[in-house]
């Protein structure tokens, strides 16, 4: 079986993010990026799958400027296989990323396409439905675990929903998107890092995969949250009945 | 009993040396004199560490080792004028008379100094401000104050210094040598409501604040105009830079941005008659005049109270990587060392040695830890950082160095952080090893600088002197040479602790090395300053206490062994024939 996992250059979760001057965005100039933390945990578990004898084979893929290079070469240095880089210079958005996967997903043929349940930068959570929408696959989303039986075709996933746990069993090929609670991603050892250097990575372009990328979503402006106000000492119990009446108005 | 102990019994009734009488039981009462005694109480300590604080040492230039096990016959031979060190089994540190205790009107005079606000007598506060981080040491102090100005703090001074009341001025009260908390009833002078930053110029990087300031705060708002502070240490959240630059703070970063005494550009201090000294320079090049703001930094707040500091901060740069590294042995680690000043060069900042059972400690006793390496197998590990501007170039670099070192066998199985939260993840084992010593039982805490060749020899000879009595632990920067050494037991045995001592001091000694690389003397080592020391310069170092401090008022019992004296001239105190044991 084949594994697909696509995964997305983000800003390091850790960096205190500022918006750009003319609120068109973030500053993204000399900020730390980082693989999407979802996205290592989806590597993470198809790398697992491989381990535990369901896979033969775990691709990596990613979209983007030539900066993605680094983000598959850390994926390479986890332990994938092989790496592709689909080139693009264009914004992306959640459609467009999910018809670009559609192209490589019938030309690669994956038996299972794993994805972070969204990205830290946009916390879109739409890639994975809609991907899965466009194939006609099914799906299992906000996984917080995944077990497979040897041999089978289908695969047991276990979603975090907001009244517990639900579990699904999927037939293969399916969509499954990593939750925070999958697992905890391994680091990148010395060896795999050195070996990942000579792992391939293969560039595409949007027109071979049949992609017109189009602008479907238009950001108008980008403002920080309101500062939160400092909060009020107050004196005594009569003075806080008075502002809870009277400012706050909550009684 | 120990059988020096009993020995020491045997000379009292021998009357033998009729200058001093031996320890009877637990008592070290020596000085004729009439003296107010107070035993430091030790929470945790309480019946084992010690020695006399007394103005006796052993030339170790004389080729005097004093060991636990010596036969009172041997100490006999010793020459009369050679001062003779003896454990008693409790700190004892002999109250000086010449300080006053704190009468009510001086309550009312500071209250009139700092404000109602400024004088706490409240029992809880006082208690938490008169305990060392450790919990080792505990003092009797019945005031803290905390000013909010240099004023008052020149004030207070005055004050004190007119009263003869001895003063403990007081930062973060995290340091790990009891420099921090009061021994007796000394008023601590907390400057934690001087705060304030006063000004920060972005084109410089030149930060001017006040001693109250916490690093982590500073850390904080400088990192916001895209700069970093040129120290980090565990403490970050509680220590404030006062505190740092009084005790010439070391910590993790030491290796790339330099020590306190090349980043502090100026200081305002006060002394001990109540002067303020404003030597608040911005200038990073000032060569008018004597650099007097460098006796300040590392004096442990014995010659003044830094009230203001002026420091150049560097930019803080982008690209961070972190790695962590196993290793066979110790020399590869050395080799390791060479590889990365070679290869990584300027990037290069931080640079830390962890060994087995300090890894498997932290791993124990820290909730959220995680082994970075769970196949290795190995008994040594390196925590490199590497910082610079441009991602591209560090990796560049970083991947030579990582080819190199592999190939050449220097390290045995190595990960790198991917993101931010792997390099925390490396970093909470490194910085949380202290704490989880703590944890694990009683500890016995040492930091030495030794040469790179000797900085584990000292953990492996130690390590096989004690045998299974306890668990000997050894990690630190590396890359400056300090060691920090770790004793972890049980519970605090006197058995224990003479095995250890002055076994690991005498060590230090003969191969060079300092027996307190950056924690300073504070209350637990003035009695070990000989050992790295020579007479001359602890003898030029009592000359300027002297000179600054006649009276000894400014945290008093501490880092020279010298000022628990009553005497104003302080050379005598390695004059066998004034000496008087406290």
């Amino acid at each position: 079986m084949k594994i697909m996992v696509a995964v997305k250059r983000v800003i390091d979760y850790a960096v205190k993010i500022r918006v750009k001057a003319d609120k068109s965005g973030v500053e993204t100039t000399n900020v730390k990026m980082a693989m999407n933390p979802f996205c290592e945990i989806a590597l993470e578990e198809a790398l697992r799958l491989r381990e535990a004898g369901h896979a033969k084979e775990v691709v990596v893929v990613s979209m983007g400027g030539p900066q993605c290079a680094e983000t598959l070469r850390t994926g390479l240095a986890m332990g994938a296989d092989r790496a592709i880089h689909v080139s693009t210079t264009e914004l992306l958005h959640p459609l467009t990323v999910a018809k670009l996967l559609r192209g490589l997903a019938e030309s690669e043929k994956p038996n299972m396409l794993l994805l972070g349940k969204q990205a830290i930068d946009d916390d879109a959570n739409q890639t994975g439905q809609m991907i899965a929408g466009l194939l006609h696959w099914p799906q299992g989303t906000f996984a917080s675990k995944v077990a497979m039986e040897k041999g089978s075709d289908s695969v047991v996933v276990e979603r975090e929903v907001d009244g517990g746990l639900e579990s699904l069993k999927l037939q293969l090929p399916a969509v499954i998107t990593a939750d925070l609670r999958l697992n905890q991603p391994r680091y990148a050892t010395l060896p795999n890092i050195m070996k990942a250097k000579k792992k391939p990575i293969s560039q595409v372009t949007p027109e071979q995969l049949g992609v017109k990328i189009s602008r479907d979503l238009e950001i108008v402006e980008v403002i920080e949250p309101p500062k939160r106000k400092a909060g009020v000492m107050v004196a005594s119990v009569d003075e806080l009945l008075d502002k809870l009446k009277n400012e706050a108005r909550v009684i | 009993m120990h059988p020096a102990r009993r020995a020491a019994d045997g000379l009292v009734r021998a009357r033998l040396l009729g200058r001093w009488s031996w320890p009877l039981s637990f008592d070290c009462s020596i000085n004729r004199a009439a003296q107010r005694d107070a035993l430091v109480s030790h929470r945790r300590l309480c019946t084992n560490r010690a020695r006399c604080l007394n103005k006796e040492y052993a030339s170790v230039n004389e080729g005097f080792f004093w060991t636990p096990e010596a036969e009172i016959g041997s100490l006999l031979k010793r020459h009369v004028k050679h001062q003779i060190r003896r454990f008693a089994t409790s700190t004892k540190v002999n109250r000086n008379s010449r300080f006053d205790s704190l009468k009510t009107n001086d309550m009312e005079h500071f209250k009139s100094i700092v404000g109602a606000k400024g004088v706490i007598v409240d029992k809880d506060e006082l208690v938490a401000a008169n305990t060392d981080w450790m919990h080792k040491y505990q003092g009797h102090s019945q005031i803290l104050l905390r000013p909010q100005t240099t004023q008052q703090v020149s004030e207070i001074i005055t004050y004190c210094n007119s009263r003869n009341l001895a003063v403990v001025p007081q930062g973060g009260n995290t340091g790990l040598v009891g420099g921090s908390v009061p021994v007796f009833d000394e008023v601590i002078v907390n400057l934690g409501a001087m705060n304030k930053i006063i000004e920060f110029d972005e084109v410089s990087g030149i930060l001017v604040c006040e001693a109250g300031c916490i690093l982590e705060n500073l850390d904080n708002f400088i990192g916001g105009k895209g700069f970093t502070m040129p120290l980090d240490l565990g403490a970050k959240g509680s220590c404030q830079i006062g505190g740092n630059v009084s005790t010439n703070a070391g910590g993790l970063r030491l290796l790339r941005y330099g020590s306190l005494h090349g980043n502090v550009l100026g200081l305002e201090v006060v002394l001990a008659d109540g002067e303020v000294v404003n030597m608040l320079g911005t200038l990073v090049k000032d060569n008018t005049g004597y650099d007097m703001k460098q006796l300040f930094i590392g004096s442990e707040g014995t010659l003044g109270v830094v009230t203001k500091v002026s420091l150049l901060v560097p930019a803080k740069l982008g690209s961070v990587n972190t790695a962590f590294f196993a290793c066979e042995d110790y020399t590869s680690c050395q080799n390791v060392l060479k590889e990365a000043k070679r290869q990584l060069g300027e990037i290069l900042s931080a640079f830390e040695f962890i060994d087995r059972p300090a890894l498997d400690m932290a791993l124990t006793h820290l909730p959220g830890t995680r082994d970075p390496l769970p196949q290795s197998g190995k008994n040594f590990y390196l925590l490199i950082e590497t910082t610079g501007s441009n991602e591209t170039h560090d990796k560049e670099k970083l991947d030579a160095f990582l080819e190199s070192t592999m190939e050449k066998g220097f390290v045995a199985d190595g990960v790198v952080a991917q993101d931010s939260t792997q390099a925390a993840s490396f970093w909470q084992i490194r910085e949380g090893i202290s704490e989880a010593l703590g944890k694990a039982g009683a500890v016995y805490k040492y930091d030495f600088s030794l040469s790179p060749e000797h900085f584990y020899k000292i953990v492996e000879d130690l390590r096989d002197r004690l045998g299974s009595d306890a668990v000997v632990v050894g990690y630190g920067h590396l890359g400056d040479g300090n060691v920090h050494l770790n004793v972890s037991a049980r519970e605090y045995k006197d058995e224990l602790l003479e095995k250890v001592e002055p076994y690991v001091f005498e060590w230090v000694a003969k191969h060079k090395g300092s027996v307190s690389a950056e924690h300073g003397l504070g209350l637990m080592k003035p009695h070990a300053l000989h050992y790295s020391k020579s007479a001359e310069a602890i003898a030029l170092m009592e000359r300027f206490k002297a000179l600054l401090d006649p009276k000894g008022i400014l945290n008093p019992y501490k880092v020279l062994p010298g000022t628990s004296k009553t005497v104003s001239t302080p050379a005598s105190a390695l004059n066998a024939e004034s000496a008087v044991v406290v």
